[in-house]
């Protein structure tokens, strides 16, 4: 963290001691969410989440590949995030960070756990299924990337169609079928700044931030939780963010839905 | 979290598959203070876990441009040896989620670590992971705050780690490898004891809020008797100094 981040970060906590935020927002909004599907012809689905300025790009891909041992009957999913270098000044080429692993785990653990794509569905023969691969691109970088992914890989996941197989090999000339999404999940990730809980953080707001919290939720369960960074919450913080985030969760359903 | 085809019957009468309670831990044992090179050490066995934790520093922070002027760093790496599942040999060398283990482990101790103590230096963590049968992030980071007491690095508290789940609409403590396989929910939580403040916090499956709230009410209650092996492998320690000075 440079200088000017560090004189950032501490005006938001300012900020935050006074109960505001530097847009004005609610402690509970979101920014604008905007949803573009299909941007992207040759993969199978596509999706740009467009969160305040952070932008968030996710393909869907369908390969047929040798179904694994321990789940003979049903297809795979590969899910994978990735920080590019032009997202931000700070994200540089190499291997992925730390950071960038833990976005792509945290959005497979949500859509996997979260029974999303009817996997059974994509059998295909014998031992050979489906593999989906989605692939998450980070465009632009200003906070809470976490949700972003989510709403962009669980979008293009609902964007998805599934090509034609005939003698062992894909025709992705032909995609007629949509893919069978049984469920859908949304995150709400929170930002703790002093004694301040923020839903939704933007980059300023994240160098100002001491503990996050994810949460993605199908309405009736939690999928899946992470928390993040040296700060804490108390349980009752926990258990209240829970009740948030189901709440948000059929308003943000629809948006994903489109 | 696997997959729920196949799914074997991991209750029977009340019990769980090694004769446990919903509520009930594995066995845990822990020894401080057993490698002679490090700052601190610790060796773990919770249930058939055998984890090996140690600390280096603080020392000189490398690379230089890691450094802070204004507090330590902390350096974590969670690590599996290969002959350390049942079946297969696993990859050596840090795996994607070897790696997400370490960032999270690494958060879990700057909460706690007095950092500001030591300026431009930098406190290295390593946990070994010599057998693993689930559980085995808990089973680590429970490990190494013994080892970072050990090595007499002031923290405000010493942390443990514990993992729960739910099996059918049990809520469970403690998930071990064949329960957290065919699970519905498994989630590790590192807790601070002194008031019981959440420093790590991982979950997938399926949980309501209201099984949420019993998993939490378990992990807590289970940390009365985590946080008692930690001391007494600490006590026993010095114990055995006095009596050998």
């Amino acid at each position: 963290m440079d200088a000017k981040d560090v004189i950032l970060g501490n005006y938001i906590k300012e900020l935050a001691k006074e109960g505001k935020r530097e847009d004005s927002r609610g402690s509970m909004d979101f920014r604008d969410l905007k949803i573009s599907r299909g941007v992207i012809d040759h993969a199978e689905g596509s999706a740009q989440a467009d969160l305040g300025a952070t932008k968030v790009l996710a393909g869907v891909k369908l390969v047929p590949e040798e179904a694994y041992e321990d789940t003979p009957d049903q297809g795979n999913l590969v899910v994978s995030a990735e920080l590019l270098p032009l997202a931000a000044a700070e994200y540089e080429t190499g291997p992925p960070s730390p950071e960038a692993i833990e976005l792509g785990r945290v959005v497979d653990r949500a859509i996997r756990a979260g029974n999303c794509i009817d996997l059974k569905s994509l059998l295909l023969e014998e031992g050979k299924a489906w593999t989906v691969y989605v692939d998450v691109y980070v465009l632009n970088f200003d906070g809470n990337l976490f949700d972003a992914s989510v709403i962009a890989a669980m979008s293009a996941i609902l964007d998805a169609k599934v090509p034609e197989y005939a003698d062992g090999k894909a025709d992705y000339t032909k995609r007629e079928k949509k893919l069978k999404v049984d469920n859908v999940i949304s995150s709400t990730t929170f930002a703790k700044i002093g004694n301040a809980i923020l839903l939704d953080p933007t980059g300023n707001e994240e160098l100002g931030m001491d503990a996050r919290l994810t949460i993605s939720t199908d309405g009736k369960m939690i999928r899946a939780m992470q928390k993040g960074l040296g700060g804490s919450f108390s349980v009752d913080e926990v258990e209240s963010l829970i009740a948030e985030s189901l709440k948000k969760h059929s308003h943000m359903e629809k948006k994903i839905r489109g | 979290m696997g997959s729920s085809s196949n799914k074997p019957q991991l209750i029977v009468d009340g019990k769980r598959l090694d004769g446990r309670d919903f509520n009930e831990l594995r066995s845990l044992k822990i020894e401080a203070g057993i490698l002679a090179n490090a700052n601190g050490s610790a060796y773990l066995e919770w249930g058939n876990n055998k984890v090996l934790a140690a600390v280096y520093g603080p020392k000189e922070a490398t690379p230089r441009h890691l450094a802070d002027t204004s507090k330590a760093i902390i350096k974590c790496r969670y690590s599996m040896a290969p002959f350390s599942s049942m079946g297969d040999h696993g990859r050596s060398g840090p795996n994607r989620r070897a790696i997400e283990i370490s960032k999270v482990t690494k958060e879990v101790f700057e909460n706690v670590v007095m950092l500001e103590e030591f300026p431009g230096s930098e406190i290295e963590i390593f946990i070994e992971i010599l057998q693993s049968d689930g559980g085995t992030r808990a089973a680590g980071i429970t490990a190494a705050a013994v080892a970072l007491a050990n090595a007499g690095i002031h923290v405000k508290d010493m942390v443990y780690a514990v993992s729960a789940g739910r099996i059918d609409e049990h809520v469970v403590i403690d998930v071990n490898m064949i329960e957290d396989n065919y699970s519905d929910a498994d989630m590790p939580v590192a807790i601070s004891p002194k008031d019981n403040s959440v420093l790590l916090l991982q979950m997938d499956g399926g949980f309501t809020k209201e099984q949420f709230s019993e998993a939490m009410k378990m992990i807590l209650e289970s940390g009365k008797v985590i946080s008692k092996v930690q001391r007494t492998a600490l006590e026993r320690l010095y114990e055995n100094a006095e009596k050998g000075a």
